[in-house]
């Protein structure tokens, strides 16, 4: 029975179970004078039939098919000849993968060992699925019978449904922080690595990034440079632009929006913003290279000023003079919605009886902003901001089109730089071994900025926080 | 001042009726009509401020009708009744702090003693620094208690030297009742206050910017009843020397705190009288039906 047939067969079992549970729990009821003298609707007593049903079957279906190759693999291992099984573990992959691809027919190996192995290998398989089929048949039949003899009308049908219901939803969270928790663990155990072929000083203090350097193998470490602090000051650099741009802007939309606007005005406003946050970022990135950048590298030239020129011709586009600017300018734009609204949000939290202090002392309206709410808004706002700035650390795209991969230790905006995150995606595009320094320098990165990120949404998030209890 | 100018050049529109004319409507529908007059004494000999013929909407819906009263010098008038009768708004009307309310409309005239301050002409900023305002829930800024008192000087401008600025600090707080419980520490946040302070130190801070009239939104209702007590107390006092016009829920504290006492009922000014005629001998049934507990 095939796999989709074998779940066809479940479906068909569990709501049939579901039916006739629900039907017997009826005909119960009416034999006690109504559905009143159940503890729970008719629906629930069908419901946890199915439940009774379908869970262990899932079960048993799941972990059959996670362990299935496994086993197959050992067994198939006592086939292999004495010096076959000696092998190190890569060529013994090899030579399993080469079994497995005569097992499909699509190999032309002709030697009979091993034919004669996929063969086994293949009567291990339909043993397997054939011993799947009957057991998740048979439990299903059999606890089917079971919950509709088990069924009473005294069973607590509707809060087990709950509960049930509950762990569901319990599952469903728990599946968001396993994998948050599988990250973080192998970013560390990759950096670890990482460290262990770059001393950890020499990561973080370093002025040199140069990873390209190392291609041999038995260079890594002593003519490849991981030096990072180039990496953090171009991100330091791009995200300052960036939040020069966006804050001053985001946090006046704000307090636009919220004090001074009319509803008819929000309501074109604000929406546009949205969209505006709703721009994919590689957008983002063509119009920062496409436009902004030549612009700058126009502009500044009109000024009798020249900035690092690196000619590359897309068609009839010359794009041309990458920097730090412009990546930052259009950063800061894509960012000025996410600070808007959150300040638009804190603002609008203030409450109106501060306003109406302040306007009964006789203030006018810029000066109650002033005075009383941006003062009594501020933390919030500074939380805002903080999530905005971990937000352009993180930011990729942008840079990657905009700005380029020149690692340079440098504070002018002018002339290209390159970010972490860019850096990241340039060390694990293409074909490499992850146990190159090179790959694994990333995954240090990624520790690293994680790190940042993590610190700056933890202080923000506290912030913002502690601005709740405030007035709550 | 020229109250008398002033009063003759308002013709009051309702005549005083006589208490025992007006006694015999005691029927709430009769009310409902729009043709209605307010008994007792609405206006004033020395009135501070004078509010003629004022009709309030929120979009379509009234909520003031036709209100014609004068608020004394330096008396204390207490406004009462149940609630949604529209004596909060009425009373926001007084300082225009219902432009902040994008749908409500006020007609009618409001006179500071000879200026109609619902001119759509007039500055609401130093009129709000003449007309102070008392809220509901006491809202000092996220401040410190100086700098709470502070606020309206600054913005008004009215200390040039830092020492000016602190006697008004002072000379606030103490007016306020507050000064020996927060001197020695001025610059603790507003917030850190009780809730009876907290009242207090909003009291002052509309005090510093030396208004001639305060209006209070019910200031105690979120108190309680010694903060209460300690507040009524400042308002007598405080009555030397302001115009105070109060909203309140409590007619104990209406009966205790104010010359004259206003009785609102659906967006209508039912009786004006001295507050110990209110409370003992109203003109008007509904009067008495209220402080008599039949309703509200």
């Amino acid at each position: 029975m095939s796999m989709s047939m074998l779940f066809l067969v479940m479906l068909v079992g569990v709501a049939a179970t579901f039916y006739f549970c629900r039907q017997r729990s009826l005909s119960l009821a009416s034999e006690l004078g109504g559905i009143r003298h159940l503890h729970s609707l008719p629906v629930f007593y069908g419901v946890q039939a199915a439940l009774w049903c379908a869970i262990p079957c899932l079960l048993i279906f799941g972990l059959w098919v996670v362990f299935d190759d496994a086993i197959i693999r050992e067994l198939t291992l006592q086939y292999l000849t004495e010096e076959q099984r000696s092998l190190s573990a890569n060529e013994l992959q090899l030579l399993l993968s080469t079994i497995e691809s005569i097992t499909t027919g699509s190999s032309t190996v002709n030697d009979p060992q091993l034919i004669a192995i996929s063969q086994h290998i293949v009567d291990f398989r339909s043993v397997s699925n054939l011993a799947l089929s009957i057991t998740v048949v048979c439990s299903l039949v059999g606890l089917s019978f079971w919950a509709w003899f088990k069924l009473k009308p005294e069973n607590k049908a509707r809060s087990n449904v709950e509960r049930c219901f509950m762990l569901f939803l319990l599952l469903c969270s728990t599946l968001a922080i396993f994998t948050t928790v599988g990250i973080v663990f192998s970013v560390i155990f990759e950096s670890i690595r990482f460290f262990q072929i770059v001393p950890i000083q020499e990561f973080i203090f370093g002025t040199q990034w140069s990873p390209q350097l190392s291609i041999r193998a038995d260079q890594v470490g002593s003519s490849g440079a991981f030096g990072a602090v180039p990496l953090f000051t171009g991100t330091l650099l791009i995200s300052a632009i960036a939040m020069l741009v966006a804050v001053p802007t985001g946090l006046m939309t704000a307090i636009y929006l919220s004090e001074y606007a009319s509803s008819r005005v929000r309501s074109v406003v604000k929406p546009i913003l949205e969209i505006l946050a709703g721009i994919p970022t590689v957008v983002y990135g063509f119009f920062a290279a496409l436009t902004i950048a030549p612009m700058i590298k126009n502009g500044l030239h009109g000024l009798g000023l020249d900035i690092a020129f690196l000619g590359v011709s897309i068609g009839p586009l010359e794009v041309s003079g990458e920097s730090a600017l412009a990546a930052g300018l259009v950063m800061g734009v894509m960012i000025i919605p996410f600070v808007s609204s959150l300040s638009d949000d804190v603002i609008n939290a203030v409450p109106q009886s501060l306003r109406d202090g302040a306007y009964g002392l006789g203030s006018t309206q810029s000066e109650t902003i002033k005075k009383v709410i941006f003062p009594a808004a501020l933390p919030g706002i500074v939380g805002a901001i903080l999530l905005a700035v971990s937000r352009a650390i993180g930011e990729t795209m942008i840079v990657v089109m905009a700005v380029g991969t020149a690692a340079k230790l440098t504070f002018n905006p002018l002339e290209s730089v390159t970010t972490v995150t860019v850096q990241m995606t340039t060390l694990l595009i293409g074909d490499h071994e992850f146990d190159s320094a090179k790959t694994l320098a990333a995954f240090a990165l990624g520790l690293v900025l994680f790190i940042i990120t993590l610190g700056l949404n933890f202080i923000a998030l506290n912030i913002v926080k502690k601005y709740r209890e405030q007035y709550d | 001042m020229n109250n008398s100018v002033t009063t003759e050049s308002i013709a009051p529109l309702a005549s005083e009726k006589t208490p025992e004319k007006a006694k015999t409507s005691n029927v709430i529908t009769e009310e409902n009509s729009d043709a209605y007059t307010t008994v007792g004494q609405a206006f004033s000999e020395n009135a501070k401020m004078s509010m003629r013929n004022v009709n309030v909407f929120y979009d379509e819906k009234q909520a003031i009708y036709d209100v014609n009263l004068d608020i004394g010098t330096n008396e204390v008038v207490a406004m009462i009744g149940p609630s949604g009768c529209g004596k909060s708004t009425f009373l926001r009307c007084l300082n225009r702090m219902n432009d902040t309310i994008d749908t409500c409309k006020v007609t009618g005239k409001f006179l500071l003693e000879d200026q109609d301050i619902n001119d759509r002409k007039m500055d609401v900023v130093p009129l709000r620094a003449r007309v102070g305002m008392v809220f509901q829930k006491p809202n000092p800024f996220p401040k410190s208690i100086y700098d709470n008192v502070a606020y309206g000087a600054r913005i008004h401008g009215l200390a040039d030297r830092k020492s000016d600025l602190d006697d008004i600090v002072e000379t606030s707080l103490q007016k306020a009742g507050l000064w020996n419980e927060v001197k020695d520490r001025l610059q603790q946040p507003g917030t850190s206050l009780s809730g009876g302070q907290q009242q207090r130190l909003c009291i002052a801070r509309t005090i510093a910017v030396s208004p001639e009239v305060i209006l209070m939104d019910e200031p105690c209702s979120a108190l309680d009843p010694i903060a209460t007590a300690r507040i009524e107390e400042l308002i007598d006092e405080l009555s030397q020397n302001y115009t105070i016009a109060i909203v309140t829920h409590s007619m104990q504290q209406a009966a205790r705190v104010s010359h004259r006492t206003a009785y609102f009922h659906l967006g209508k000014l039912i009786e004006v009288n001295e507050t110990e005629k209110v409370f003992t001998n109203p003109d008007h049934g509904l009067t008495e039906a209220y402080i008599t507990g039949r309703f509200g």
